[in-house]
């Protein structure tokens, strides 16, 4: 009896909130209508978004382009995984794109992209993105929307803290998360404290051509490296990582990594750090790792081997690096647009530490240190603490500024996106994200001048959100608008992967140095052909190239004879077409590998092993033009022992 | 047990009362940040209200099917917390039943109920919720554990006995984003 008074009294409960729940949902559906939500997102059909975003797609391994506050998607960029679409990885000018010092690795995971700076300003040239298992960085031209670098990092796993690049991109930086044995060896996995070690990889760029160059590593204690963020104004030629795992364990961390109410946020100065390699106290160290870069006159991609590195021991040198004290396994490490304050997200807290840079240089400057780790000084928690937000949710993940005095920060645990005043770190806003939300992004949130216009958070679960796909569904962000003092959620949209992080910039930055075609004129790809007149096919041996051209609506040349089963054909195909999105593609039947698809004024190249005699059909894979379907051509495959000579022709009875 | 149930039917109709507040225009214009949540939004949506009947019961799930934990449920209803439950996690919940509520002083648990201490009911709430997925024999690994109310508990055993904070474990319920363990006592916060 009474077991059946409570069930009735829990039902009762669960229907009051559900009847009531009802009733406000449509209370809500009116409010959005009310507030022309559908309106703020809704771009014409012709007209053009506000703005870019670059949203990862952590397992992925790409990165996608959407607009904002559209949400529409315009291109997935292949940056560590293969793309049968766009040949990435399978023809043979990308193949030595995702080269490593492991050999070929057809994936990564891509976390947080970062666009490249001058002055503490978006410049809108390069986006660098990190991938995570295989550490690498990886740079897309914002011209072309294509990887043309990607450079691995030694003594790196799990390049989680990763890849943020300091005012005027002097670096992209990127931390390890797991600490490693420093050089690799054998040795027990149980003798990890002290033995093995952290780095933090200090890549630059060259701000003529953007080329990379891993110009030195810090060699930190073994705890993780969790995120990133670069100083700016006064705190520029400094750089901020959270770490975790200062108790250095190696099993279990969800308990072991946990012991320490507070782990730390490593102060690096990489200007010390330059001086120090002036003076010689850099070590150059072994190593191995590959540099790769593409290159855009020969279509082409080289991979280069590299041997060493230089490396400065932060227990060694004085000034290098600083620790703040920073409770609860930080996540995310965030410097305000103005470089004052550094927000440590203790994922497991409730509250948002934030430190202040001047009272961290006080302190340094006061050398009032509360001991020291392998050498490298501890500050005092209350020196450099510039407030706490306090119970503003739970499980603080990542926090972005609007530059209007205001940070948003995502609680991964309650759900939500939280909006608070930098100073006197007051709670003004609350707004759910359905659900767990992971990142967010506000565009330029990682410079001087961010566009405080939207936030887009980046969950980690949709469950009901969409119509459901079986057991796996999408992935999804969601947009709020942040002009008001109000937050106000305006879109949901479906993502390329996980959504992990993204960044963000106005459209009309990048849009005019967006390339429509690349000259002709200009390839010096060593098997292209200016036009049709060049085409030709060579024997090498049982190699065999095919010069090939391509232009609406047919190839040359379209009909191939004298292959013989054994023979590696290489067709080399150059688009001669040089009128804007008129791209042509090609694939032949049984060939091992995908289609090609080649921008006008590219040649691209893909190997095909006959296997069988026969008569065998290839045709353009790209609807072209009116005569698409007339775009095709054959190769004629004789016995490996034929002594049919080759020939090639087009348009011959 | 009387008492508890009257005490049960008065909160029903609080919560009728509260859960409805929604309807009145004025909630949504309200701009104190402490009440911030209870924009109609918040109240209706999220996980907590997606009705799913192939997945393993979250921890939410759990404690308003079990009867002997309707005070704790109010409680987790009335402070709002429902989606917080239902998140990834992974969650440790440590429910005290009604038995241990009524253990407090008189009045304690209607003075918390009411609206104006929601922040202090959310807050004593979040101090019996641990990030983490740990049994009972491992949670003997432990000296102590911090709380998502940003306070630790002490962690202590007895024989084959586990307290937390103080509080018995007495049962042990596996969750689809975490666990519950049933407790014998409400663990109070410091603060």
């Amino acid at each position: 009896m009474k077991k059946t008074i409570h069930f009735i009294i829990a039902f009762a409960l669960l229907g009051v909130l559900i009847g009531c729940g009802n009733n406000s949902q449509s209370k809500g559906k009116q409010g959005a209508l009310g507030s022309n939500a559908a309106e703020k997102v809704y771009v014409a059909p012709g007209e053009y978004d506000e703005y870019y975003a670059f949203i990862s797609g952590g397992f992925s391994g790409q990165m996608s382009v959407y607009g904002l506050p559209s949400g529409r998607l315009f291109k997935v960029i292949p940056v560590f995984s293969q793309d049968a679409e766009k040949a990435w990885g399978y023809n043979e000018e990308t193949k030595p794109m995702l080269n490593t010092s492991h050999g070929f690795i057809p994936w990564d995971d891509a976390h947080h992209p970062d666009i490249s700076q001058t002055n503490g300003i978006l410049d809108g040239r390069w986006i660098f993105i990190n991938g995570n298992n295989t550490p690498r960085i990886a740079k897309v031209d914002l011209t072309t929307f294509e990887t043309t670098e990607i450079i691995e990092l030694p003594n790196s796993a799990g390049n989680h803290s990763s890849s943020f690049v300091t005012e005027n991109t002097e670096y992209v930086v990127a931390g390890t998360r797991f600490s490693v044995p420093i050089p690799q060896r054998d040795i027990p996995i149980k003798e990890y404290k002290g033995n093995f070690k952290g780095s933090l990889s200090f890549i630059s760029v060259n701000p003529e051509d953007g080329g990379m160059d891993l110009k030195f590593q810090i060699m930190m204690p073994g705890f993780d490296y969790d995120l990133a963020h670069p100083g700016r104004g006064a705190s520029h030629g400094w750089f901020f990582f959270s770490t975790y795992n200062s108790e250095e364990a190696s099993t279990l961390l969800e308990v072991n990594a946990s012991q320490n109410d507070k782990d730390f946020i490593a102060a690096v100065n990489w200007k010390k750090a330059e001086e120090y390699i002036k003076e010689g106290k850099g070590k150059k160290m072994p190593a191995k790792y590959a540099h790769n870069v593409y290159n855009d006159k020969t279509h082409t991609a080289t991979s280069t081997i590299k041997e060493e590195v230089l490396m400065l021991d932060a227990s060694e040198l004085p000034g290098l690096v600083y620790l703040l004290p920073t409770p609860k396994s930080p996540h995310g490490c965030d410097v305000d647009p103005t470089g004052e304050y550094i927000v440590g997200n203790g994922k497991l807290s409730a509250n948002l530490t934030v430190h202040s840079f001047q009272k961290m240089i006080a302190a340094i400057e006061a050398k009032n240190f509360d001991g020291e780790a392998y050498g490298i000084p501890i500050l005092k928690f209350d020196d450099v603490l510039a407030g706490v937000v306090d119970q503003a949710g739970l499980g603080p993940l990542h926090t972005e500024f609007d530059g209007k005095g205001n940070a948003y920060t995502t609680f991964f645990i309650s759900s939500e996106v939280v909006k608070w005043k930098l100073g006197t770190w007051e709670v003004v806003d609350r707004q759910p994200c359905y659900y767990s939300v992971g990142h967010l992004m506000i565009p330029g949130g990682n410079s001087r001048e961010p566009f405080g216009d939207y936030v887009l958070a980046m969950n980690k679960i949709t469950k009901d959100r969409y119509l459901p796909t079986g057991p796996e569904v999408t992935q999804s962000a969601q947009l709020y608008d942040i002009r008001g003092e109000k937050m106000e959620l305006l879109l949901d949209f479906p993502t390329v992967g996980e959504p992990h992080y993204a960044a963000g910039i106005r459209a009309d930055i990048l849009m005019k140095n967006s390339k429509k075609i690349f000259k002709l004129e200009e390839n010096e790809h060593p098997f292209a052909i200016k036009n049709e007149g060049e085409t030709k096919v060579v024997r090498e041996g049982n190699v065999v190239h095919v010069y090939m051209s391509m232009i609406r609506s047919h190839f040359s040349p379209d009909n191939i004879e004298g292959i013989k089963v054994g023979d590696k054909v290489y067709f080399h195909v150059t688009n001669l077409e040089q009128d804007y999105d008129v791209p042509h593609g090609i694939s032949m039947i049984g060939a091992n590998t995908s289609e090609l698809l080649i921008m006008p004024g590219q040649t691209e190249t893909f190997l095909w092993e006959p296997k069988e005699v026969g008569v065998w059909p290839f045709y353009c894979t790209d609807f072209c033009s009116a005569l698409h379907q007339e775009m095709q051509g054959y190769v004629r495959v004789s016995s490996s022992s034929s002594t049919l000579p080759l020939s090639w022709s087009l348009g011959e009875e | 047990m009387k008492l508890l149930f009257k005490f049960t039917f008065v909160l029903l109709g609080f919560l009728a009362i509260l859960s409805c507040k929604n309807n009145s225009p004025t909630a949504a214009e309200n701009t104190n940040p402490e009440n911030l949540s209870e924009k109609s939004s918040t109240k209706v949506q999220g996980q907590a209200f997606l009705k799913d009947d192939e997945a393993t019961a979250n921890v939410l799930d759990i404690a308003i099917g079990s009867p002997d934990h309707t005070t704790l449920v109010a409680a987790v209803q009335a402070a709002q917390l429902e989606n917080a439950l239902v998140n990834a996690g992974p969650l440790m919940v440590f429910a005290p039943t009604n038995e241990a509520f009524s253990k407090l002083p008189e009045g304690t648990v209607e003075n918390l109920l009411k609206p104006e201490n929601k922040e202090q009911l959310a807050f004593i709430l979040k101090h019996h919720v641990t990030p983490g997925k740990y049994d009972k024999e491992f949670l003997k690994k432990f000296k102590t554990l911090g709380q998502a109310s940003n306070e630790n508990v002490i962690v202590e055993v007895k024989g084959e006995d586990v307290y937390i904070g103080g509080a018995k474990i007495i049962a042990s319920i596996p969750a689809g984003n975490g666990i519950v363990h049933v407790v014998d006592a409400v663990i109070l916060p410091n603060n």
